[in-house]
């Protein structure tokens, strides 16, 4: 079926063996930070709407039937109040970590990292674009979750704008932890489980009311970056929000999700090159 | 252009698991040495197992050798194995980071992290799936796509943001004959616009015979043969290959036949001979002429294809199947 004859290629020089060292062929363009970022981003945004819809569905009513659960068990206050943030940032740790632990879990096993490990792209390029994509996936499950909460609570939605910074905030620390553990699981079970066991954690923790937990537990909760999404997403529902916790709490949540993606981009090299 | 120089790579030793048994050590490339020359398709043909993938990592940068050099345009890619994506397009044999994607904005996202800009992405994007009849799939996403269809679209994103080198895992497999010639007619096309250079890797012996200007025979990490394939097919040229396919089984009960069964590569119903052209006249006149037609349901004669020179050249025991004709 090829036509050509390798002899008549323009510059042949298949006569002669190679043998001579010429200098170096100039390198193709590198991809650089923010393009390649905003072209995995779109690429993974275009995703949902094959796959991660329906998942999402599943998302938001296991938290408001968790809402309707639990309005049964605690009579306003503090405690309605954690139960409201708990299930809007349950949300977002479903998505950005459950879901996106599985994603690198199965990419990294079936090979399909060689794709983007064969294209001049910086590794934190598709680290950052595939995590902000599914913590953009958790923004309408975690606003519909909050705003039915606050309804059926009877919290004030004055201050529900501060989702603007949970959700991006919790979304980078939970995407970040998500990322690294799917890529730092030898199998991919592995990888769900771990993603499982995290979305869990975040459930429990952050959902039940943490005066009535031991202390232990309570330790737990607070080296658990959801945890801190939750608080200060709590805090705005009060009288006279504390803002200066409120930036606190989200400020550990950056924090977090700074070195959780910077370990994933390491998690994501190392997985790349075996 | 590409040489691979003394490239070794082993697999260390597993230990067991519950239920799993352990895998001892496996050397996947021994001492490999390649030479692939500006404007070829390149061809590294053998069975499962010989170590052609392995081989197709290294030179990708995807693995790091053990043992060897591996010089690509002038780069060393063992020593700096990320200039490898900025030299050569790999297609790899799986999908799964583009399967939810539409065709068009796989090639699209390919291109853009192959480092062009957005309007030139677009471009190279329409260009290529216009090129390989894929314009009216363009917005299907890759895993609704027929297991042929799919391989087509990886090829269209091997094609955005051209490289000089494209190494190729198998391109063709599970393709119709229509998209299999839009493959090789734009691989041609860009061998004779910009001398791109082929490194493919390959099952398939016909196509291997029909487009390759020059292959690398494997077998047990080993290079056993490197030549054009007709001068490999020479090797073998003073032979002639009979299949003679029986009724049900052979006749041995006639001494003709039983003779024959000792120098027959049997599958099933089939037996396959490599032998001298009056030798395979007596055989078709032995079995065509006397009562074994009775039991003889088909024959052919053909001269000697890639196949018989892998078997002639020693290749390992039982491992022909790996080669898959057709």
């Amino acid at each position: 079926m090829s036509v050509v004859p390798a002899e008549v290629l323009p510059g042949s020089v298949l006569a002669v063996e190679e043998r001579v060292k010429r200098g170096a062929a100039e390198l193709g363009p590198r991809a650089r930070l923010w393009p390649a970022l905003c072209a995995v981003y779109r690429a993974q945004l275009s995703r949902a709407r094959v796959a991660r819809i329906p998942l999402l569905f599943v998302a938001t009513f296991q938290s408001i039937g968790i809402m309707i659960l639990m309005r049964g068990v605690v009579d306003g206050g503090a405690e309605a109040r954690a139960v409201v943030a708990g299930s809007s940032v349950l949300v977002v740790a479903f998505v950005a970590l459950n879901l996106l632990a599985q994603y690198f879990g199965q990419l990294r096993s079936s090979g399909g990292l060689d794709h983007y490990a064969t294209l001049p792209v910086p590794p934190a390029a598709v680290v950052l674009g595939a995590a902000g994509a599914y913590a953009s996936f958790t923004v309408p499950g975690t606003v519909v979750t909050a705003v039915f909460g606050c309804v059926l609570f009877g919290l004030p939605l004055a201050h529900l704008w501060v989702l603007a910074l949970v959700i991006p905030l919790a979304g980078a620390a939970l995407a970040g932890l998500g990322a690294a553990l799917g890529l730092l699981a030898p199998r991919p079970e592995l990888a769900t489980v771990l993603g499982q066991l995290g979305m869990s954690a975040a459930l429990l923790l952050g959902v039940l009311p943490a005066d009535r937990m031991p202390g232990l537990i309570q330790f737990a909760r607070d080296l658990l970056p959801s945890t801190y999404g939750v608080e200060a997403f709590a805090r705005t529902f009060g009288p006279n929000p504390d803002w200066a916790f409120v930036l606190g709490d989200l400020a550990v949540c950056a924090g977090v999700g700074v070195v959780s993606l910077a370990v994933a981009t390491w998690a994501y090299r190392r997985a790349a090159v075996r | 252009m590409c040489a691979v120089r003394g490239l070794t790579k082993t697999y260390p030793a597993t230990r067991g698991r519950r239920g799993v048994p352990g895998t001892p050590e496996v050397r996947a490339n021994d001492a490999v040495g390649l030479e692939v020359r500006r404007g070829e398709i390149f061809g590294l043909l053998g069975p499962n197992g010989a170590g052609k993938t392995t081989l197709v990592r290294q030179l990708t940068g995807l693995m790091r050798p053990d043992d060897g050099t591996v010089e690509i345009l002038g780069h060393d890619i063992v020593r700096h194995p990320e200039r490898a994506s900025r030299i050569l397009a790999y297609l790899g044999q799986e999908s799964t980071a583009l399967d939810e994607l539409t065709v068009a904005l796989a090639a699209e996202t390919t291109g853009r992290l192959r480092g062009l800009e957005v309007r030139q992405a677009r471009a190279e994007r329409d260009a290529v799936l216009e090129e390989l009849g894929l314009t009216a799939l363009a917005s299907r996403p890759l895993k609704k796509l027929s297991g042929g269809q799919r391989r087509l679209a990886c090829f269209a994103t091997a094609l955005v943001g051209e490289r000089p080198l494209l190494v190729l895992d198998e391109p063709t497999s599970g393709m119709d004959p229509v998209a299999r010639r839009a493959v090789w007619a734009a691989v041609d096309r860009r061998r004779a616009e910009s001398g791109t250079t082929v490194l493919l890797v390959t099952h398939n012996v016909i196509e291997a015979e029909t487009v390759l200007d020059r292959v690398a025979v494997l077998d047990n990490g080993r290079v056993i043969a490197c030549d054009t394939p007709a001068g490999l097919k020479e090797q073998v040229a003073g032979e002639v290959r009979v299949e003679l396919v029986w009724r049900e089984k052979a006749p041995l009960d006639m001494p003709e036949v039983a003779a024959l069964r000792p120098r027959a590569v049997e599958s099933g119903r089939r037996w396959s001979l490599r032998l001298a052209p009056e030798e395979a006249r007596a055989v078709v006149a032995t079995v065509t002429g006397g009562a074994a037609f009775v039991a003889l349901d088909d024959f052919t004669l053909a001269t000697p294809s890639l196949e018989d020179v892998y078997l002639a050249l020693g290749g390992s025991a039982g491992s022909a199947q790996g080669l898959v004709k057709g």
